[in-house]
């Protein structure tokens, strides 16, 4: 009995001892703003609470004497103060201060249109370009649609905020892609080679960019190729264009996968059904083979390899201008390799590097014949103008570069990044033509060293400096271009960035050809960005300037020499707004953008807006899917005012003043991704310029061939066919290989 | 005798309180689990769990727990930010694993992060965090082939993927009746070792019938 009432007193004792005494407070940021859901506890003590929607805490504990009271909160430091726990209550007050975090902090980049996952700001992914209307599964005609991307319809490239198509550069796995797009035909703009799939991220910047990447004046477009895939797979796509089937096969532990796809495209059929306006007397031919290795390395390394082929054939003639009842015909044969190795792996401490190297070669083989009407080539017709026009062009070009970027981070998310890389480009040609024969050999051995670092002196505020040095031994010069950006966060979603830098290019090595020395070609760019970023919507507004202080010019003189000076600018400001959760399973984006530009630079007479501008542009992207069914709609409406042509009817004072009509284009298309047996089928068809909407581009003019007034007489230059279609079946069979490791246990 | 009494009390007083004050903590924490309905109960049951944790040191159940509850009462609220929740349950699994390492259940936790994230936006999303769940989930069967609770998870997140891309309920129902088979031998470590899902497997077996 006595042994229970000591039980009993004990228990009480013990209680007593742990008399409850009241711990309050409140949490605030250093900003003295309320955290609410803040971790309080007592140090070793399982006592403790959260702080609630006003930032007031309290609890109590049965601790005593001296203690430590933690404060957390996730993006802020922890914060412990000292308190003693006697016998009245506690009272304390927490101010956290902010830790600098990477999903908090502001964007260094927001100038650019980005497609990660691990960033809010996802403007642009493989499946967005596969199902934007009109692109037909093309990444450049995919940025098209974005604000500051020109579309001109007679030339494959990216004209991005006035500059033309050499101005920009396109940038695989960190070595540049000389020739992403299909070889040029006069008139008819080509695709883009790589297909989006192939990548896991896209960096689209119009400007202002990063100074790890160099020599182009308007703007870089990045693609990262994906690392190691998550299925084995085996794909086939049939269409009237084309046929292609490919394998990637990944390793069951998921360290390693190869693949390789093959790839035919002819347009026999698809030109039956649907006429094309000039002759192709060559149906375009191209086979592409294509192969990857990838593996990662411990501690996170992965080594790709990728390696592209691909020739190709066309032919395609037009009525001669210069002489009723003759023909200009153009063809081309091309060969074309692209190969690139990277490597990138952590090295501890904050380290890390890339490596990447790449050798790519093109040939074209060209051929311009002026034809009778029984198609045989008229060898001279003895009038000059028209036995110009026939030549023969073989041209060849390999690159090689190697590049290495370091990286290390410290503090938070601060980084510096610095590194090297050297180009070698060799180009060799052979000209023909009535005048004789040309050949040249060019080489430039071109190095470069750049450093770059992100700052973040608060989440609000960072700052990147940096800076690039460049040298070319073809021009025997060297640059040095400094580049900034600094960001400043308005709100959670709000922010906006100025951007600053000093871009070199070396000119177009053709032109370079036994000429007198030059300087690099310099643009400056002035960029001012307002962004809101949501996870739902996207909405940028842009103002930029464009500084082009040195191009090149080529005097009157005969032959004619070329010098730095060259110049213009352009301005202007940019609207895009994207908006993916408004309306269930509808995503839609609209860009304008508004372009002021002027230049007088080659064989321009003046400071005239350039032929490949136009003043306004604008487009609307519009996706609905059906998620049940499998099933989405797209549609795409492109729109730009006209832009300048040369008109030789005019006095040479009046140099590019007339302008083509506007240029305006509505796109369908459809995808169905339904179940065939044991494969996931996507199915797509597109219309393109469903409206059959009038397009002329600009016009070639006769050298000598005059209408009733007087004036050279013209043709106009449009679309190959006014509407276009496109009709695919892709068929995949695949193994995921989690699945299958799961599937095995069942 | 009375000594002897006496001195067993005192001992059993003492005793019980120090020798079961992380294990009555633990199961005091499992009551209010049990009660709590809201999200701010949920979460304040998460920080408990975490208190003990940090207290413990040595103890992964306590973060597992806590990083449980935050990611349910993260699942449960439409307006809570599953981004930064996910970087908080984390930093938890984080915490448990360098205590405990290699374990299904943590693996677990991973894939219910993954499809947090996976569902802010699904369109983009799906690819790489699709990739992180379905790996957390083979490596918690490749620990512990024996374990229900993956074939739970696994199914539950397959019955929302579409069928074209390898959902479905026909999918889900054979991971539901191995997860339930498994369940029928299934004895948790201890009794503080998780032991959940058994009717949640029942009833969503029940669904795909």
């Amino acid at each position: 009995m006595k042994a229970i009432l000591i039980f009993i007193a004990g228990m009480m004792l013990a209680g007593l001892l742990k008399a409850q005494i009241l711990v309050k407070g409140t949490v605030k940021d250093n900003k003295g703003r309320i955290l609410a859901g803040a971790n309080i506890a007592i140090k070793d003590s399982y006592d403790g609470t959260m702080s609630d929607s006003t930032g007031s805490f309290s609890f109590k504990t049965t601790e005593k004497g001296n203690a430590l009271l933690v404060a957390s909160n996730i993006g802020y430091k922890t914060m412990e103060l000292p308190i003693v726990l006697g016998t009245d209550s506690v009272v304390i007050s927490f101010i956290l201060k902010e830790e600098i975090n990477e999903l908090k902090a502001v964007i260094i980049t927001a100038g650019s249109y980005e497609a990660s996952d691990k960033k809010k700001g996802t403007v642009l992914k493989a499946l967005d370009i596969a199902t934007t209307a009109g692109a037909n599964a093309d990444i450049s005609a995919t940025i098209q649609t974005l604000p500051g991307a020109q579309k001109v319809g007679e030339q494959e490239g990216l004209f991005i905020r006035g500059g033309s198509a050499e101005e920009a550069k396109i940038i695989i796995d960190g070595t540049v892609v000389n020739n992403f797009f299909y070889s040029s035909v006069p008139g008819i703009s080509q695709r883009g080679r790589f297909s989006p799939f192939l990548f896991s991220g896209t960096v689209f910047s119009s400007g202002g960019y990063s100074a790890l990447y160099g020599q182009a004046l308007s703007s870089v477009l990045s693609l990262e190729s994906l690392d190691i895939p998550e299925k084995s797979e085996l794909q086939v796509g049939l269409s009237p264009l084309f046929a292609t089937v490919g394998l990637q096969q990944v390793a069951n532990n998921k360290k390693s996968s190869y693949g390789f796809s093959y790839d035919w495209t002819n347009l026999a059929v698809y030109q039956k059904l649907v006429p094309q306006a000039p002759d192709f007397f060559k149906v375009p031919d191209f086979h592409t083979a294509d192969m990857n290795y990838r593996f990662k390395t411990k501690k996170n390394g992965v080594f790709k390899m990728y390696a592209y082929y691909n020739s190709g054939t066309l032919g395609v003639r037009n009525p001669s201008l210069d002489s009723i009842g003759l023909w200009n015909a153009f063809s081309l044969k091309n060969q074309n390799l692209f190969t690139n190795i990277s490597f990138r792996q952590f090295l501890g401490n904050g380290w890390k590097i890339n490596i990447a190297a790449s050798v790519s070669y093109n040939k074209d083989e060209i051929l311009t014949q002026v034809q009778n009407q029984q198609y045989q080539a008229v060898p001279t017709t003895n009038i000059p103008v028209i036995d110009q026009t026939g030549f023969s062009l073989n041209a060849n070009q390999w690159m090689l570069q190697g590049r290495v970027v370091v990286d290390k981070r410290f503090g938070a998310i601060n980084t510096i990044r610095f590194g090297t890389e050297v180009w070698n480009n060799t180009d060799s040609s052979r000209f023909q033509n009535i005048n004789g024969l040309f050949p040249s050999k060019v080489n430039d051995f071109y190095k470069a060293g750049f450093a770059e670092a992100d700052l973040y002196i608060t989440n609000e505020l960072a700052f990147r400096p940096g800076v690039r040095i460049e040298h070319s031994s073809l021009l025997n010069k060297m640059n040095i271009a400094p580049r900034a950006a600094l960001s400043y966060k308005l709100g959670k979603n709000s922010q906006v960035t100025a951007d600053y830098g000093i871009f070199y290019q070396t000119p177009e090595r053709r032109y370079l050809i036994n000429q007198p020395p030059v300087n690099f070609l310099r643009a400056d760019h002035y960029i001012l960005t307002y962004q809101h970023i949501s996870s739902s919507y996207t909405f940028r507004v842009q103002a930029f300037y464009k500084d082009y202080v040195s191009l090149l010019k080529m005097s009157n003189s005969f032959p004619s020499t070329v010098s730095n000076t060259g110049l213009g600018y352009a301005k202007g400001v940019e609207l895009f707004w994207r908006d993916k959760k408004t309306f269930k399973n509808f995503d839609y984006w609209i860009s304008y953008s508004y372009l002021d530009t002027k230049r007088d630079y080659n064989n321009y007479t003046d400071l005239v807006q350039p032929t490949f501008a136009a003043t306004h542009s604008g487009s609307v992207v519009l996706k609905k899917f059906w998620v049940k069914n499998m099933f989405g709609v797209n549609w795409n409406y492109n729109w730009s005012t006209g832009r300048p042509y040369f008109n030789p009817n005019r006095s040479p004072k009046d140099f590019l003043v007339d302008k083509t009509i506007g240029y305006s284009s509505n796109n369908f298309s459809l995808n169905w991704l339904p179940k065939i047996g044991k494969a996931n089928a996507v199915v797509v068809l597109g219309v393109n310029n469903v409206f059959n909407e009038r397009q002329i581009f600009g016009y070639n003019y006769s050298g000598r061939l005059r209408d009733n007034n007087g004036d050279l007489i013209r043709s106009e230059i449009n679309p190959p066919a006014d509407r276009s279609f496109f009709l695919g079946i892709f068929l995949s069979w695949g193994v995921d290989r989690s699945q299958q490791n799961i599937n095995n246990n069942l | 005798m009375k000594k002897l009494l006496m001195a067993f009390a005192m001992f059993a007083t003492l005793g019980l309180n120090a020798q079961s004050k992380y294990e009555s903590a633990m199961q005091n924490g499992f009551t209010k689990m049990k009660e709590s309905k809201t999200v701010d109960e949920m979460s304040a049951v998460a920080s408990f769990f975490e208190r003990v944790g940090d207290a413990e040191k040595t103890q992964w159940l306590p973060y597992y727990y806590a990083a449980r509850n935050y990611t349910i009462s993260a699942f449960m609220n439409p307006s809570a930010d599953k981004d930064k929740a996910a970087e908080k349950v984390k930093g938890l699994i984080a915490k448990a694993e360098a205590i405990e390492k290699d374990n299904a259940e943590i693996f677990c936790l991973k894939q219910q992060v993954a499809v947090m994230q996976l569902i802010v936006d699904p369109m983009s999303r799906w690819q790489s965090y699709g990739a992180i769940a379905a790996e957390a989930i083979a490596k918690a069967i490749a620990i512990d082939p024996n374990n229900p609770r993956p074939y739970l998870l696994e199914g539950q997140y397959l019955m929302n993927v579409p069928e074209a891309f390898g959902g479905g309920k026909a999918v889900a129902k054979k991971l539901f009746e191995k997860s339930v088979e498994l369940f029928g031998n299934f004895k948790p470590a201890s009794v503080l070792h998780p032991s959940w899902g058994k009717e949640q497997a029942e009833q969503l077996l029940a669904a795909c019938q």
